[in-house]
């Protein structure tokens, strides 16, 4: 099996399943070779399994085309398992740990993310014989309201942000007696950095199926779609197979599992604007207009697509409708806390060694989070903040690594769950540029409608340009927190609600950053590029090296009359080139900020 | 930029083809819309006065719609599609840079076509591959750990495959 969701491929899986295939049929060995997709393990990538009779089932990673063809040649051919390359085994077994033994393995608990990267998301009959599609069989033969009721006491929360009690949401659309409802699966994922909702369309796209349609039958409704966005044609594409399968087995289409319930599934594809994933605004582009969010209520659950009751829920939400109904609400509630029951998945990114996608019980810390899953800081630098929640989150310093993490409590920190997205910073990472960052995003996003949402945080936006780039005065940090103030009060939807997080949370905890900037005009994590420039330490120079030389890009790089490489300061592009290209034993290339500190040095220098 | 009679007729002929398949109901508009695009590469200005006939609505409408959705290009694109990730992780680990040297390298800007049309530059929000920041997409192929002396690489890479191309086509003449 290789992994071959997204991440796999981008990684070379598809080249690595070719040098498999050939091996094997050069030697007429019969195996069944399968693309399956992610189990989380990205930083790994390709990853390759092998279940051969008589062993444990054994994960490979950082397979490379030589170990693809070798594990062919000693594993498969012969019996030598090369335990040296493995990652861990899938199964306990006398020689290698299994996943649970590591750290990471101790903080994971698996329910949506279970089965992905271990069966073929393409053969429906992989899913089924995990268990998949008897929830639907058995709710079919009760009434709706018994599994609104069930839904409702698991106490889950949809995942797609808000963290709303998805029970409740179907009980409201459920009580309208119209003839024709909709439900809608929200596969939009518009965050930048958030990978999730991909992951499980890709690697088991059923599971999302049977959640929708648990969910139609739950509220009365026989036509629903999912809203995938355009950028991820992979999910489309399994996706579309899916629903065939599904309908050739009779699980979707006309009186299921002979019974006069009825649902068909069809896939309109987002046209890549953050604000679609907002439900309002998605409606509207579903009807063919710009999309923009509009006033609630009525919700959706009441006047929806086309004015009728519609449900929208997140990809992981739909996720674990299954699961609760074949395992019942008490079940479900034994995970997480009283308030946020059940497991979250992270998009672990950033600075962290390990990184890729995980599932954990809500509740755990922080610090679980980035030591042992992520098993810590990369390059050993000191950690400085967890960005959480995308562009509508906020970041935590160090004294939040022992919070536990839910709805509430990351509500409360002045973050969000939003749709998981978790960015690991080092000490070489500006929380000013980080501001900046995700506000010149939401900038760019928002829809204009509202006049604080668009005005605002371009204001904010340009106040903080101005502080990156050493221009700001100590008055913008008031006049930011009163923008703030005024585009979470003065907005209509949740983009513009929470666009100052990124802001708030950094002014909180890293105000001295902010001040660095303004009134010495130096970046302290060394990243803005205004104010920083490279400087070559003359004594530590060798100076019949050129490594720096050839890598800038714009010649500015020469040598003075002692064979000395100099910067020139008003040329460099401050690319990082050449303190990437000087070799490590020099080190000679340093930043320097203020960028005014390259003239004292020369100067001291003579 | 301006289209040549040949892109003109071959917009309408498209679009044309495209809405047979579709009813006029406005939920249609934008799925006919992507796959305008899916065939052309682009949504000229012509077959938006055909889309604008065929759902009944102003030719505005379906301008605010393609300028709306960032998936949209109004533009040709390039024989070469670059595509620099500026997603949060790839942003962190220098996205902004990489963009840098390829539009001083193109010497166009993110949204431009070159004159020639080999290239298009633009910006992706996230491809999914944050382990593999800062990411840069030619056509569908997604290269990871991009740095500036590798986006000359890149570049270097393509001339060659131009010059092979050239000299086998002059061979075959
Ligand atoms: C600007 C904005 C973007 C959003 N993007 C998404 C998204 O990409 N996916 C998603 O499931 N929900 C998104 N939401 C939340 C949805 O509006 C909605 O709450 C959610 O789909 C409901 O599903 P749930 O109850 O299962 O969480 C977004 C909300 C806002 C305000
Ligand atoms: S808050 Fe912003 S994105 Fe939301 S409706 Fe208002 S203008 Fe549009
Ligand atoms: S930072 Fe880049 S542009 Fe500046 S001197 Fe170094 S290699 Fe050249
Ligand atoms: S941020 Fe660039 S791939 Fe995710």
């Amino acid at each position: 099996m290789v992994g071959a969701a997204t991440c796999g491929r981008a990684a070379g899986a598809q080249n690595i399943t070719k040098v498999i295939r050939d091996e094997l049929a050069s030697r007429q060995i019969e195996a069944t070779v399968i693309e399956v997709g992610c189990m989380g393990h990205c930083y790994a990538e390709p990853l390759v399994l092998i279940q051969k009779p008589d062993n444990p089932t054994i994960c490979y990673g950082y397979v490379s085309e030589g170990l693809a063809s070798m594990l062919v040649r000693e594993f498969i051919a012969g019996d030598d398992p090369c335990i040296e390359f493995a990652l861990a085994a899938m199964e306990v077994n006398d020689f290698i740990p299994t996943f649970e033994d590591f750290p990471r393995g101790m903080v994971e608990k698996k329910v949506v993310m279970q089965h992905c990267g271990i069966i073929d998301p393409e053969n429906i009959d992989h899913y089924i014989a995990n268990g998949g599609y008897e929830a639907l069989a058995k709710a079919i033969h009760k009434s709706g309201e018994e599994v609104v009721s069930e839904i409702k006491t698991s106490g889950l929360r949809g995942r797609g942000g808000a963290g709303f009690p998805t029970g409740v949401k179907w009980e409201t659309c459920r009580q309208f007696k119209e003839d024709v409802k909709y439900v809608i699966c929200n596969a939009d994922e518009g965050d930048p950095g958030a990978f999730m909702d991909r992951t499980l369309l890709e690697s088991n796209p059923h599971q999302v199926l049977e959640g929708l349609a648990l969910a139609a039958h739950a509220v009365g409704a026989s036509k629903g779609y999912l809203y995938i966005r355009a950028e991820y044609p992979l999910a489309v594409e399994r996706i579309e197979k899916a629903i065939n399968q599904a309908e050739e087995s009779g699980l979707l289409g006309e009186s299921i599992l002979g019974t006069d319930f009825n649902l068909t599934l069809e896939i309109f594809q987002g046209s890549g604007a953050f604000v679609c994933g907002e439900e309002t605004a998605l409606i509207a582009s579903m009807e063919g207009e710009p999309g923009i969010p509009r006033h609630r209520p009525p919700f959706p659950a009441e006047a929806g697509l086309w004015g009728k009751p519609t449900v929208i829920n997140n990809v992981k939400t739909l996720s674990y409708i299954p699961h609760i109904i074949r395992k019942g609400a008490d079940w479900f509630r034994e995970t997480g806390t009283p308030d946020s029951p059940g497991t979250a998945v992270f998009a672990l990114a950033g600075k962290v060694i390990n990184t890729g996608l995980v599932e954990v019980p809500m509740g755990v810390t922080l610090s679980q989070l980035v030591y042992d899953v992520g098993s810590g800081i990369d390059g050993g630098k000191q950690f400085k903040a967890v960005q959480i929640g995308g562009p509508s989150g906020g970041c935590l310093p160090e004294s939040f690594l022992e919070t536990a993490i839910d709805f509430d409590s990351l509500n409360q920190a002045g973050a969000m769950m939003g749709s998981g997205g978790m960015v690991v910073m080092d000490e070489d990472d500006c929380m000013v540029e980080i501001a900046r960052y995700f506000l010149d995003f939401t900038q760019n996003e928002s829809c204009g409608k509202c006049t604080f949402c668009r005005l605002g945080t371009k204001q904010m936006l340009e106040i903080l340009e101005r502080i990156t780039k050493g221009e700001g005065a100590l008055e913008d940090i008031d006049t930011l927190l009163n923008l703030a103030k005024n585009v979470k009060t003065g907005s209509l939807c949740n983009l513009g609600k929470t666009a100052p997080n990124p802001v708030l949370s950094t002014l909180k905890h890293f105000r001295n950053e902010y001040e660095a900037h303004i009134t010495e005009g130096r970046c302290p994590s060394l990243m803005c590029l205004n104010l920083i420039a490279y400087y070559i330490l003359p004594d530590k120079c060798e100076r019949s090296c050129d490594a720096c030389i050839g890598s800038c890009p714009v010649e500015s790089i020469f040598s003075n009359e002692d064979r000395i490489k100099v910067v020139d300061q008003e040329k460099c592009v401050k690319c990082k080139s050449c303190m990437d290209a000087c070799p490590p034993q020099y080190s000679a290339v340093v930043k320097l900020s203020p960028p005014e500190l390259v003239q004292e040095k020369e100067n001291d220098n003579g | 930029m301006k289209l040549t009679n040949e892109e003109k007729t071959a917009a309408i002929e498209t679009s044309l083809r495209v809405l047979s398949n579709y009813n006029q109901e406005k939920g249609s508009l934008i799925p006919t819309l992507q796959q305008i695009q899916n065939e052309l590469g682009y949504v000229p200005s012509p077959a938006m006065e055909v889309v604008a006939e065929h759902f009944n609505v102003m030719k505005v409408d379906v301008y605010s719609i393609v300028t709306f959705y960032n998936q949209f290009r109004l533009t040709p694109p390039g024989k070469n599609q670059v595509k620099v990730c500026m997603g949060t992780a790839c942003h962190m680990r220098g996205g902004n840079i990489i963009m840098d040297s390829w539009k001083r390298r193109l010497e166009i800007d993110c949204g431009e076509t070159s004159e020639d049309r080999e290239f298009s530059l633009d910006r992706v929000a996230c491809v999914g591959c944050c382990t593999q920041a800062p990411v840069t997409l030619i056509n569908d192929e997604i290269h990871a750990k991009v740095t500036p002396t590798r986006v000359e690489g890149l570049l270097y890479a393509y001339q060659l495959d131009k010059d092979k191309e050239n000299k086998k086509a002059g061979e075959d003449n």
